[in-house]
């Protein structure tokens, strides 16, 4: 494996008195998809928050290409070309379709390429393209997971972080989801997917992690990991 | 009698429309700040007294109409709202809404102290060359001062207007107040976003001074009159709608005109407060607020 795209390393995490992430390390290598499966709360959104950002880790180190950027701002991690689809979609409900995915691109790195960027997500999304009018707030679910993914894309990440693209999703469009996923990666993306939908994350991914109460508990290939006794039982009901 | 009652009904309409104006760019300050901070504005009165003033001394020092010195006072508004939001209500943004109350409300007794050290408590007031001007428009007769206050008011509104809709800065703006998590998410620099919003908000609040002192005069006491009014206004018109903070704004212009006829303008703000309640009975997220907004 290269020297990895992203470097987590000993990363703790709390909210108030409560631990969050517990010395969690993972990476990442350029080009790779990497699952970290876990049940409801045992820290996965968490992990992705401190990642980006969002939430402040107390200890531990978060390199992304090299540089260090533990503690940034958010804003100033996703100019580094980290991408990230957030648990419930988190569009801008009373924003235009269009609007959104401008918002997407108001990052500097992301400005010059801004039409050309916005023809590929109509290409990849065409039903963005027809409803790029109407509020976002009208779309269905599904519509709304695209619409979310598309405006990541049009801030030009390198590494696209997904919390729980299928969560609350009808089941064809969670497979949809999926080829998605996997289709980004063939164009060179490099994927974090934190899922519920254990079989079909591990599936797809090389790698994975299993986060349990805030700690990694177990890593390997995807494969590996299918078949592991502790998953089967745990995640899968085997 | 009936046709001269009518007539004059008319002109308080006519005139309190104009007012209205100037009270909707007002609110639009304060609708424009709680809408995307969340963060109620308990100085703005106060930053309207101050607006006047300005407005006051360049016109008494300086011989400049208020016309011209507004872009000036906005600008001045606009730097002194982004660092007020940067240095000092950016701190209190996740506290506590009592917090933020006796932060904001500090702010505001402050001001009011600074404007009686500098001003005094005697009411100021200024005296245009086109005081006793007016247009006429069939029976009705508009002071020419009033027509050009709401006129830049109109000009303003739909400047801010424009700055929502149709450059990058304002979309960003409506997408924070939107979905905060989805604007962390986005990479959109939201501390940054507030500081201008509240420098954008404060803009509108000095313009609208610079605006009310050619209509009339100001003293540091007034200062709290206009928050209430800008609450009530905006509640009126519906929280967090800008096309409501101006109809609330049209609304109580012509309650308060309407009222000094019909009663006596020393209770003009009866009807205001009036229709203030029946719009809290009847439609408690105001004639264009909705009914989702959190």
């Amino acid at each position: 494996m290269s020297a990895p795209l992203l470097q987590v390393e000993g990363l703790d995490l709390y909210y108030g008195d409560a631990q969050a992430l517990s010395g969690v390390s993972i990476e990442i290598a350029a080009g790779e998809v990497v699952a970290i499966v876990g049940a409801n709360g045992a820290g996965k959104s968490s992990l992705i928050r401190a990642i980006h950002g969002i939430e402040k880790p107390v200890a531990g180190h978060v390199r992304f290409d090299g540089a260090d950027i533990t503690g940034w701002p958010s804003h100033r991690v996703c100019e580094t070309g980290v991408g990230h689809v957030a648990e419930g979609r988190q569009v801008f409900p009373n924003l235009s379709v269009l609007e959104n995915l401008e918002m997407g691109a108001t990052l500097k790195r992301a400005r010059a390429a801004e039409t050309a960027t916005l023809d590929r997500v109509f290409g990849l999304f065409p039903r963005l393209a027809e409803r790029r009018r109407q509020a976002a707030g009208t779309l269905s679910g599904g519509e709304q997971q695209m619409l979310a993914i598309g405006r990541c894309l049009m801030g030009q990440p390198r590494l696209i972080m997904f919390d729980e693209p299928s969560l609350g999703l009808a089941p064809a469009i969670v497979q949809e989801m999926f080829r998605i996923v996997r289709r980004l990666n063939e164009e060179g993306l490099t994927v974090l997917l934190v899922e519920q939908n254990v079989m079909a994350s591990l599936k797809i991914a090389h790698r994975g992690y299993v986060l349990e109460n805030g700690r990694i508990e177990l890593s390997g290939t995807g494969s590996d990991l299918l078949s592991n006794d502790l998953v089967r039982k745990a995640y899968l009901g085997l | 009698m009936t046709q001269d009652f009518l007539l004059s009904l008319a002109q308080a309409i006519a005139k309190g429309l104009l007012t209205g104006m100037v009270y909707g760019l007002m609110a639009l300050g304060l609708s424009v700040i709680f809408g995307v901070m969340r963060v109620v504005n308990f100085a703005h009165g106060e930053m309207m007294v101050v607006g006047m003033y300005i407005a006051w001394a360049a016109f008494e020092y300086g011989g400049v109409n208020p016309l011209y010195s507004l872009p000036v006072v906005a600008l001045l508004f606009f730097a002194i709202g982004y660092v007020l939001q940067r240095g000092l209500i950016q701190p209190f943004i996740n506290r506590p809404e009592h917090q933020q109350f006796l932060l904001l409300l500090a702010i505001a007794t402050i001001v009011v102290n600074l404007c009686l050290v500098f001003a005094g408590p005697d009411s100021r007031s200024i005296q245009l060359e086109s005081q006793f001007d007016s247009y006429e428009l069939g029976p009705l007769v508009f002071d020419a001062v009033r027509v050009h206050a709401a006129a830049a008011a109109v000009v303003i509104a739909s400047l801010l207007f424009l700055f929502f809709t149709r450059t990058r800065i304002g979309k960003a703006i409506r997408a924070a107040a939107d979905n905060h998590m989805g604007a962390l998410v986005v990479g959109l620099d939201v501390r940054k976003l507030y500081a201008i919003t509240f420098g954008v908000g404060a803009a509108c609040v000095g313009a609208a001074g610079a605006l009310m002192i050619t209509i009339i005069p100001v003293t540091p006491f007034l200062a709290a009159e206009y928050t209430l009014l800008a609450f009530v206004i905006v509640i009126v018109g519906g929280l967090g709608s800008m096309t409501g903070a101006l109809l609330g704004g049209l609304l109580i212009g012509v309650s308060e005109a309407v009222a000094g006829l019909l009663l006596e303008p020393s209770l003009k703000s009866m009807f205001s407060f009036g229709l203030l309640i029946v719009v809290l009975l009847l439609r408690p997220q105001g004639l264009l607020g909705r009914k989702d907004s959190r």
